[in-house]
């Protein structure tokens, strides 16, 4: 390899298409690109790995471009970074994010055995290109002169028209091959929304919509239970996700120093003098709830100065209303 | 800079992506690494063109990209249906036909 750089290094000096500037993108690009190879195979999540490819391309194009391929270069951009990456990122979110590779090795010596493979490779590769007479690179002046995409075209539709028509089929193909392969056969009838309905019934589990969390609570936040109308709360208004997490405290700074459950308790207590209160009145039930959400917050800064900001001077007010 | 430098900057991405081929379990990973060693032999195709002054190489390039784009959308559809019937898309676990 060293020699085959040696000897490119002695023919450097007569390249025709010479460009200023060109050593240092080649060399910076050429670092990003292996570097970014390199981490895609290394690392162990797939989307890092479909991100290193990114880079990968992208520095391939901009390579592209440097050597006289502009049309090339933003085919790669378009097609290779635009459509198929995304394409695999796709894919990656449907299979499943989380997966990564297992480091148990299934077969015994297998990535010692691919390094020297690769090691091997490498230096056949490398003793190929430093043996091959490759000369000077002739440039792309001539062949560009009337513009990339005009002398790419010009060869397109003539020379090679007939592996452009077969392209053509070739897309075709695999456009139906990606339909018929991602497209599943439904084996049961669909389900009517008066079968759902059906099923739900006689499941008896819960006929109706799940209640929504905060209904009848002083905090709106989707992670305190619902009061139902007897004042008791309801885990079915929580999300299981919610429900299970136990860091219920520092996620509340404005529970007025208590945990949820007090939180939880005095909205309960709160609702239930509402309540009774308004059944002495004999008050009529829309004002029964307007009050009960309202009666709480003229407490609140009582017991905890700071806590007290907007809502609670807001359902005051209200209070105030219902109260005339 | 002279095309050797191009040819061994391709050689070595290729090397790289089929170390990732026999390496990586992930099919989706093996695939990606499939698509680096295209990418790398373009960059070789599009060398070739600039070396030897006429545009036939980035003709072959446009082709290889063109089938590429084809192969990922079969790929992927075969990865998918691999993924719903095994829950796995680990190549190790496709072994049906082993044996």
């Amino acid at each position: 390899m060293s020699a085959h750089l040696l000897a490119s290094g002695a023919v450097a000096a007569q390249v025709a298409d010479k460009q200023s500037g060109e050593p240092f993108f080649f060399w910076l690009l050429a670092i990003v690109s292996v570097a970014a190879a390199l981490g895609m195979i290394f690392t162990r999540k797939a989307v890092h790995s479909a991100l290193m490819l990114a880079a990968v391309m992208l520095s391939l194009a901009a390579l592209y471009a440097i050597e006289g391929a502009p049309f090339l270069a933003f085919v790669q951009v378009i097609v290779y970074t635009g459509a198929v990456l995304m394409l695999f990122l796709f894919v990656m979110m449907l299979v499943g994010v989380s997966s990564t590779d297992s480091l148990v090795e299934t077969i015994r010596g297998q990535r010692l055995w691919a390094a020297i493979g690769a090691l091997g490779f490498l230096a056949l590769l490398g003793a190929g290109l430093g043996n091959a007479a490759l000369g000077d690179s002739a440039g792309l002046q001539a062949a560009n002169s009337e513009g990339n995409v005009i002398g790419l075209a010009r060869l397109l539709f003539s020379k090679y028209v007939f592996a452009f028509e077969a392209t053509s089929a070739l897309l075709i193909t695999a456009a139906l091959g990606a339909m018929v392969l991602a497209h599943r056969e439904r084996t049961t009838p669909k389900p009517t929304q008066r079968d759902l309905s059906t099923s739900r019934f006689k499941s008896g589990a819960h006929p109706g919509p799940l209640p929504g969390p905060g209904t009848y609570a002083l905090h709106n936040s989707v992670d305190m239970p619902a009061l139902l109308p007897d004042g008791t709360p309801s885990e079915l208004s929580l999300n299981p996700v919610i429900a299970a997490r136990t860091d219920t405290i520092e996620r509340h700074p404005d529970l007025y120093g208590g945990t949820a459950e007090e939180a939880v308790d005095r909205d309960v207590s709160a609702v239930k003098t509402t309540t009774d209160e308004a059944e002495d009145a004999g008050a009529e039930s829309r004002a029964v709830f307007r009050s009960g959400t309202g009666a709480p917050g003229g407490d609140a800064p009582a017991s905890g100065p700071g806590a007290g900001s907007g809502p609670g001077s807001g359902s005051g007010e209200r209070e105030g209303e219902a109260g005339k | 800079m002279s095309p050797g430098h191009y040819l061994a900057l391709s050689t070595i991405l290729f090397t790289i992506g089929a170390v990732g081929v026999l390496v990586r379990r992930n099919a989706i990973v093996v695939f990606m690494c499939v698509e680096l060693m295209l990418n790398a032999t373009n960059l070789a195709f599009v060398t070739f063109a600039r070396m030897h002054g006429n545009l036939d190489g980035q003709i072959i390039a446009f082709f290889v990209m063109v089938v590429a784009a084809a192969e990922v959308v079969v790929g992927l559809a075969i990865i998918m249906t691999i993924f719903r019937t095994r829950r796995s898309s680990s190549v190790d676990d496709a072994n049906l036909l082993k044996y």
